[in-house]
């Protein structure tokens, strides 16, 4: 069954019937299966599921770090499937942000270093009042010229989060951004997130296993068993709980 | 826990390769050392077997003056005809025979040249008939005094044949002889080891190769059937009395070899000496590889001491890893060092004219040596990153642990305790207060100050690679590479120091050379006032020499103010061996040679009169009027009156005997020839008279006085030519280190790198990366390694002061060379790395654990 959600026309990033099959024969797994999905422009959209059921995988072919099987995935107008390395490297340079769970920053630069990093690889410069908008926000003005070691991993992350902000990408991509964070920095973060796409418009698809994370999206996607199931439009973590456990019974097949 | 180790090993089998490489390289240096000289070791035994094959005893007169076998080929004292009676008639000999044989018989091939042998001797003989050994293969055997007979091979270098008209020069200038015939050996060969052969009639060999009539220089003998050759030989010297050696064949065969073979072992201990070198970096890269791999593997080791494995565990674990790589390394390093040792030994049989290999063979030393030197260093090179393992705590395993970055207090502490040892070593070996030891103090001096640098080199390395990474600062690839560089000052500081060892020696040793070249041009060009010099180079052990009555003549050439010959040989002087030489005009010391009396009258010399340098005369303890005994190579003891001393210099000789002596020396032709022009005098309108006077002995050449010098330091240049290739292995050692490093620095930052391609690096920034990084490693070791090299050159010139090495030439071009080449070095060495970061897999590179 595929359910199709986001009816905008104005999508920052799209998948059309993506599949996803790793291995083949006996150890072949359907990651994904014939999954459509758009993510609205100015919007900030979670995907959620349990383990294995495609969250990731889904969200690293959208920002084209794997390619997909079947199917075609977009950024904004760009056609992301079957382009080749170069392609790729541009789109990630120009088009898109990344905030992982853990490892987001390089150790022998400084944390300004670090946010501009993607913009003097392009080599291009910052827009200064966004960049000060940018470091206002996540407030780390004071510690712009620590190395990542000498800061906190709260801190790290909201360096990651600049990073990904500061280049105004069609689309950030976090992967369990919070995950390795405790409520309060992982809150922090969140809260961070959300008024960068209230305030600023910024597009951001974030994968998460976490109800209270996913609360602060706009909309909540659920994946189980490669397959797009379920939707909910402004969550909170109590309806996103609910949702959860109905898919966790039938989720077991999957793996 | 063997099997985890196992495991490991061979999961990581990609990364151990390179170290291991380092090994096998070291090994190989060594076992092909030992296979080298222990096969032409036997291939002389074998050469000289041959050559006494036919001889049951050998009798000989003593040598006037013993030689050493780096000191030429000694000359025997002549056999007269009479004792050949006196032989022949002592029971049991069955035959024999006067044998004239001397070194010095030198052809004129067809192109007009001397055919050199490069080493072995041009024996001048008298023709004794063929024999089981030799037969003659063409032609007849010589009956006139201008005929000769050649062995084969010369016949070939020379490019005549059977019928031509050749010359010969000997102890007298060129004569012409016609070639009657051709000689060969049993078994096919065409030499004797090499040695050129010119055979004339006894008389005349006896008139141009001995100088006298009726003598030999030795006597062969043949035993009748049923008498021993022991017996024999001492029936015989017991008929002869003192004065002469009797031995059999055996003995003859034996002692030649044992003489060859003293001067192989020194060549052995040379090459042994560049495979420590070798070594030495090889253990860098080792105890780098280790390591890394010990850091990589914190995690897994702290899960293993969590799950009950003792710290002992874990040192055996790494050490057993150590001696696997160490095994299987001096395994391939034997097998290449047999290869390379059998490649060698083939090519040194070709250059020496055709020396007949005896089978190849594996000595027990090169086993020994292979295996000792590859376990040995390899267990020592990972036991600190064992102990370092063994101390990880298993909390480690539940943290997520970035190497932390230890202080350096302690490295630096060590460091400069064992840099001040090394520098204590070198300065008591260098001022010469070591008595007996000084070359292993001075070695060990460098050793140790290699070993200080190296600790020290962590210190050094943040603030130099920062600076040298400033000039790739400008890209944000370039930045990436420098800071990486700077990041972990240990694993830079290692690598550098492994290319530092390389650099450093080639360095201190272009250093003292450019030195000595620099301070002999100086001395020569301020001291020696000829316009023309005569002389040839050297390309076997017998120095190129020409007619005496050149001299005379190039004397009446208009325009010639002075003309010195200068002759020299090996004498005994009051029972010492001394070089001793003969200027054939006297006055030509303070005259062309600026020499300077301290006693006496230098300027005239009587026939019973000899002059002495200040130092010679210090030593021996003489002084103007002493009597002092010269023992010659030929003739009798004759005593001197010392009548002058002069002022000791780099080009006076110890001893200058009256012209006269000249005619007792094994070389009666003088080697070098001055030629001092009247103010005024056109030197390129004499110097094509001189060219003319020396038609008859190709073996000189006229030169003016620049390109005299050029030629006499040419020599140094061949030394440093060689020195620099066999140093060259210690730096693609530290090549393979370099490689090894970034290799293993990729790996550690597969995610960071996913992370900088996931953010938009592109693959050439990537490589550019990777790149910049190599260059600032290598380029630092080699600054270090000049620094330091230049140190330790500094160091010894100014040791050597005294010697006459008074100038210090640094040699900023092939400094300046050595960065170039250390920056292509990083370029090269990135090449797999950074192909390899270039390829990683971004989604993969940020889902590795």
């Amino acid at each position: 069954m595929t359910a199709t959600v986001g009816r905008e026309a104005q999508a920052a990033a799209r998948a059309n019937d993506v599949w996803k099959v790793y291995g083949s024969g006996e150890a072949q797994v359907m990651a994904l299966r014939g999954v459509s999905a758009e993510f609205e422009r100015g919007r900030f959209t979670a995907i959620m599921g349990p383990s294995g059921s495609g969250k990731s995988t889904l969200m690293h072919c959208l920002a084209g770090l794997d390619a997909v099987t079947r199917g075609t995935v977009m950024i904004g107008d760009t056609t992301v499937t079957g382009l080749g390395d170069a392609g790729l490297t541009r789109l990630r340079r120009d088009k898109v942000g990344f905030i992982f769970q853990q490892f987001n920053l390089l150790p022998t630069l400084t944390a300004q270093e670090n946010i501009l990093l993607p913009m003097s690889i392009a080599g291009r410069k910052p827009d200064p009042a966004w960049y000060d908008t940018v470091i206002d926000t996540v407030g780390l003005r004071d510690r712009l010229g620590h190395r990542p070691a000498q800061l906190s991993g709260g801190q790290q992350q909201r360096v990651a989060c600049a990073r990904a902000l500061v280049a105004r990408p069609e689309v950030i991509f976090a992967d369990e951004p919070t995950g390795n964070l405790d409520s309060r920095s992982g809150a922090e973060v969140l809260n961070f997130l959300r008024d960068s796409v209230r305030e600023h418009g910024q597009t951001i698809v974030m994968v998460t296993h976490d109800p209270t994370a996913a609360a602060y999206a706009d909309r909540v996607v659920f994946l189980a068993d490669g397959q797009i199931v379920s939707e909910l439009i402004e969550p909170t973590a109590d309806t996103v709980l609910d949702t959860m456990k109905k898919l966790d019974t039938p989720a077991e097949v999957a793996r | 826990m063997f099997r985890a180790t196992w495991k490991s090993l061979l999961a990581r089998k990609v990364r151990l390769i390179l170290s291991g490489l380092a090994v096998v390289l070291g090994v190989m240096f060594v076992s092909g050392a030992f296979v080298l000289t222990d096969t032409l070791g036997r291939s002389f035994d074998q050469v000289f077997a041959d050559a006494y094959e036919g001889v049951d005893v050998n009798v000989s007169a003593k040598p006037k003056v013993a030689l050493g076998e780096m000191e030429g080929e000694p000359v025997s004292a002549p056999v007269p005809a009479a004792t050949l009676e006196r032989v022949r008639a002592v029971g049991g000999v069955a035959e024999a025979t006067g044998v004239v044989a001397a070194d010095g018989a030198r052809l004129i091939g067809g192109n007009g040249k001397v055919v050199t042998s490069f080493g072995p001797p041009q024996l001048g003989e008298n023709w004794v008939g063929e024999s089981d050994l030799v037969t003659l293969r063409e032609g007849r055997e010589p009956r006139a005094d201008d005929e000769i007979v050649v062995n084969a091979a010369l016949a070939q270098a020379a490019g005549v044949k059977v019928g031509d008209r050749v010359g010969v020069l000997t102890r007298e200038p060129k004569k012409e002889f016609t070639l009657v015939g051709i000689f060969g050996y049993s078994g096919g060969r065409d030499s004797i080891g090499g040695a050129n052969e010119v055979a004339f009639t006894t008389p005349v060999a006896q008139r141009l190769m001995l100088g006298e009539p009726d003598v030999f220089t030795n006597i062969s003998v043949k035993a009748a059937d049923g008498v021993g050759d022991e017996r024999l030989r001492d029936d015989i010297a017991a008929a002869l009395g003192d004065g002469y050696e009797v031995k059999t064949g055996q003995q003859m065969s034996a002692d030649a070899a044992a003489g060859l073979k003293e001067g192989l072992s020194f060549f052995n201990k040379v090459l042994l000496g560049f495979a420590a070198v070798a070594l030495l970096v090889g253990t860098f890269l080792i105890l780098n590889t280790f390591s890394i791999i010990v850091a990589q593997r914190t995690r897994e080791l702290a899960l293993m001491r969590a799950i009950g494995a003792s710290g002992r565990q874990i040192i055996g674990s790494v050490v057993l890893e150590a001696v696997a790589v160490g095994l299987i390394a001096s395994v391939l390093g034997l097998a290449a060092g047999i290869g390379v040792g059998a490649l060698l030994a083939y090519l040194f049989g070709k250059l020496a004219g055709g020396l007949s290999l005896a089978g190849l063979g594996v000595p027990a030393a090169a086993v020994i040596g292979a295996f000792g030197v590859g376990l040995v260093i390899t267990v020592i090179a990972a036991l600190l990153p064992a102990l370092r393992a063994s101390r990880i705590p298993p909390i480690a395993a539940m943290q997520d642990v970035a190497t932390p970055d230890r202080p350096l207090t302690k490295v630096t502490v060590g460091g400069t305790i064992v840099t001040a040892i090394g520098a204590g070593l070198l300065f008591l070996g260098l001022s010469g207060n070591a008595d007996d030891n000084t070359l292993s103090t001075i070695l060990g001096g460098v050793l140790f100050a290699f070993i200080g640098v190296a600790l020290l080199t962590p210190l050094i390395s943040r603030p130099v690679v920062s600076l040298l990474g400033a000039v790739f600062a400008w890209s944000v690839p370039g930045k990436l590479g420098r800071l990486n560089s700077g990041r972990n000052p240990r694993r830079t500081a290692i690598t550098a120091a492994a290319l530092m060892v390389g650099i450093a020696l080639v360095t201190g040793v272009t250093v003292i050379l450019d030195s000595a070249k620099g301070s002999i041009s100086a001395l020569a060009e301020d001291r020696i006032k000829a316009e023309l010099v005569i002389s040839g180079a050297q390309s076997g052990p017998r120095p190129p020499s020409f007619d005496p009555a050149v001299l005379e003549k190039a004397a009446a050439i208009p325009g010639v103010q002075l003309v010195d010959g200068e002759y020299g040989d090996m004498a005994e002087v009051n029972g010492q061996r001394t070089w001793v030489a003969v200027s054939s005009n006297v006055a030509a010391l303070e005259r062309i040679f600026s020499a300077k009396a301290t006693a006496g009258d230098i300027s005239r010399l009587g026939p019973d009169q000899m002059l002495f340098s200040s130092d010679a005369a210090k030593s021996r303890d003489v002084s103007v009027g002493s009597r002092v005994t010269v023992q010659l190579s030929r003739g009798e003891a004759r005593t001197y009156t010392v009548s002058g001393i002069y002022e000791s210099s780099e080009l006076t000789n110890p001893v200058v005997l009256p012209p006269q002596a000249a005619r007792d020396f094994a070389i009666p032709q003088p080697i070098q020839g001055f030629l001092q022009l009247a103010p005024g005098a056109n030197v390129d309108d004499v110097r094509p008279q001189v060219e003319t006077l020396l038609a008859d002995s190709p073996e000189v050449s006229v030169a003016d006085r620049a390109a005299f010098i050029k030629q006499q330091t040419s020599q140094l240049d061949g030394l440093l030519q060689m020195i620099q290739i066999l140093l060259a292995l210690a730096i693609v050692i530290a090549v393979l280190g370099i490689i090894n490093t970034l290799a293993l620095s990729v790996l550690e930052r597969t995610r960071e790198l996913g992370l900088l391609r996931a953010i938009g690096l592109r693959r050439a920034q990537t490589m550019r990366m990777i790149t910049v990084e190599a260059v600032v490693i290598s380029v630092f070791g080699a600054l270090l390694g000049v620094a330091v090299g230049t140190g330790l050159g500094a160091a010894v010139v100014e040791a050597l002061k005294d010697e006459g090495i008074t100038d210090l030439v640094l040699p900023w071009g092939q400094m300046g060379l050595f960065l170039g080449l250390a920056a292509i070095i990083g370029v090269v060495a990135a090449v797999l790395p950074a192909i390899r970061a270039a390829r990683i897999n971004v989604l993969g590179a940020i889902a590795h654990d």
